[in-house]
């Protein structure tokens, strides 16, 4: 059962992210992207992790691609008519990469012992919201921290940079 | 039955590889970025499945602070993207090459 | 595998149940909706279907199923079709989660039933959320899909409209997950049991009045709603991103905005007014011996409360003209977000000085 979860999550996830690519409308690449966020956060379902798959959610399908397919729309952009010129390149690059990294996880990854015993915090027990939010608050506040100062920069940055004219007449 | 995690590995892997000949391969600016999430999505899974893998809760924080950055490179990104539409009235990355040579 | 799938079947059949109170709930209210606006405004609403027009709801079903349907020249098919869809399951799917009553559990065939919640997932409120926000893409895509530009600039509108606000009612929403410690629906609603005053928005020590506020008009904003149907304003839009509408998707769009309506008060009537409790302690029921069917007292309780800002709803249409649309997000951001976080302030504040 868990398996067959896995390998349809598994082949979703591999044949959007494909699509996402090779799809020359930018709003069928959205939207398969929105394809496979979905499938993420029904794998983090099945690794017990409701709680980001919540977040997955919402923040990725609700707010970043909302953006992504607002600008598309604001700028009225045609279809992409062909891919760049360093195609083979980045062929090469790929395909050398994934024979590569399954090589690596085939030979090394079956060494791995299959579940060591249980670290300091569980997973388990504890709900998943309430670990990952005591983690969070308590051994990862001050990165928790700068990830909202970094939050506040990239807003500000953002104004900045779509504003049409900073600091002219009354802005 | 449990799935072995070196599962995990290759899907996320395949994924990251997909987004890095994303980046590489399209010159639609709002493509690439969209490669760029996939390829942080690769890394997400990573973390979550390591987290249950070894019953410790980091992985699952570290995947929220990957959410923030996607956040904080979608909005920086995206105004960067109306900037450029305002300026040349394109997207196509080979049309931004003033600092090339 | 017997267990599983009668726990399949079980699941069904309570999945079905809800489809169909929604859908009847839809069909009253659009009904509803005509005659309050009717008697607001001094006037009898539909009368011809039926006696006093009660048959009117089927009357336009009818009429809508055997419109012809129409896909404007231009536009991307696929997409068209798709939209309507995008729209109405995200609406639908959230009642899942939400508990219509209390949980009494009953065996059967070996299975423990839980009647009035479908699921109780321990992240319940996110999940409602999660699809909430999901429901941009069948108005924004459907904007797009029409190749046109009303449709267009009525569905970029709701993109931005929904974002903005669905920020407001995911903050409004904090306080009341502090004071109840969980985000399932079912344990919210259980802590607010024994009369009114336990109820979040007015439990001590963190009222939570400001937050409820805040989500109301969020709530209305977020379905698109007179005084905010910005997407859909008829004197600058035609009618927004269904524009290019008829039928049966037209009828899609249309039951995605009623159903959102009765969620959000579904959710509104969970969160802050206490869900399926009574304002008394116990129910009556139970205090005269009948303590076996208190759960029809609940969920009483329950539907008045939901359609209590359901009336609201139609009340806001009748009396508020619609805002301009920078007033719509100033207000959005300028005043509706200080508030909530104002609120989460407060709220976390008073719980660590009263824990309870």
């Amino acid at each position: 059962m868990e398996q067959l979860f896995f390998f349809y999550f598994a082949a979703v996830i591999a044949v959007a992210s494909v699509l996402v690519v090779a799809l020359r409308n930018p709003i069928y690449s959205a939207l398969s992207l929105l394809i496979m966020f979905f499938h993420v956060a029904g794998l983090y379902v099945s690794l017990r992790a409701e709680f980001l798959a919540a977040v997955q959610v919402i923040v990725y399908a609700g707010a970043i691609l909302v953006l992504y397919l607002f600008v598309v729309m604001l700028l009225n952009l045609k279809q992409d008519d062909r891919y760049h010129r360093q195609w083979p390149v980045a062929g090469v690059v790929g395909l050398t990469l994934a024979v590569e990294a399954v090589m690596l996880t085939l030979l090394k990854g079956r060494a791995i012992p299959p579940a060591p015993a249980n670290t300091n915090e569980t997973v388990e027990g504890l709900g998943n919201t309430e670990a990952l939010g005591d983690a969070l608050y308590s051994t990862y506040l001050f990165p928790f921290e700068v990830a909202s100062l970094i939050l506040l920069v990239a807003m500000i940055g953002a104004i900045i940079l779509a504003k049409k004219d900073i600091g002219g007449s009354e802005a | 039955m449990t799935i072995p995690v070196f599962y995990y590995l290759i899907l996320s892997a395949v994924v990251f590889l997909t987004g890095l000949v994303g980046v590489l391969i399209r010159r639609n600016i709002i493509i690439i970025l969209l490669s760029v999430e996939l390829m942080l999505n690769a890394t997400n899974i990573n973390f979550v499945a390591f987290s249950q893998y070894f019953h410790n809760v980091a992985g699952q924080v570290f995947v929220f602070f990957a959410l923030t950055i996607a956040a904080a490179e979608v909005a920086v990104g995206l105004a960067i993207i109306i900037a450029l539409h305002r300026a040349k009235s394109s997207i196509n990355v080979d049309e931004f090459q003033l600092l090339k040579w | 595998m017997t267990e599983l799938s009668l726990r399949l079947a079980v699941s069904l059949a309570q999945i079905a149940a809800v489809m169909g109170v929604v859908m009847l709930t839809v069909m009253i209210l659009t009904l509803a909706e005509r005659k309050v606006l009717g008697w607001m405004q001094d006037r009898m609403g539909p009368m011809e279907v039926g006696p006093y027009g009660i048959l009117q709801p089927i009357a336009d079903g009818l009429k809508l199923f055997f419109k012809e349907d129409i896909v404007p020249a231009g536009a991307n098919k696929f997409m068209f079709s798709l939209a309507p869809i995008l729209a109405m399951v995200p609406a639908l799917i959230g009642f899942a989660v939400i508990p219509f009553g209390p949980s009494n559990k009953f065996e059967l065939f070996g299975i423990t039933v839980e009647p009035f919640v479908i699921s109780d997932i321990n992240i319940g409120i996110l999940y409602i959320l999660a699809f909430a926000s999901i429901g941009a893409y069948g108005i924004i895509l459907g904007g797009w899909a029409s190749n046109s530009k009303y449709s267009l600039l009525g569905g970029l509108r709701s993109a931005a409209q929904v974002i903005s606000y669905e920020l407001n009612v995911g903050l409004a929403i904090v306080g009341v997950l502090i004071l109840a410690g969980s985000l399932s629906l079912v344990k919210i609603t259980e802590a607010q049991s024994g009369g009114f005053w336990h109820w979040y928005v007015f439990a001590l020590p963190a009222p939570q009045i400001f937050a409820f506020v805040v989500y109301v008009i969020s709530a209305v904003a977020e379905t698109n709603r007179v005084p905010f149907d910005l997407p859909e304003a008829e004197s600058e839009l035609v009618a927004g991103f269904f524009t290019e509408y008829s039928g049966m998707r037209f009828a899609f769009f249309f039951i995605a905005e009623y159903a959102n309506m009765v969620l959000v008060s579904c959710v509104a009537a969970a969160m802050f007014l206490g869900g399926w409790n009574a304002p008394y302690p116990g129910t009556i029921l139970e205090h005269v011996g009948l303590g076996q069917f208190a759960w029809a007292e609940n969920i009483a309780w329950f539907t008045v409360k939901a359609y209590l800002f359901l009336f609201l709803f139609f009340w806001l249409r009748a009396t508020l003209p619609r805002l301009r649309y920078d007033q719509l997000m100033k207000f959005g951001w300028k005043v509706m977000l200080p508030i909530a976080l104002g609120n989460i302030v407060v709220t976390s504040i008073a719980v660590y000085l009263f824990p309870r």
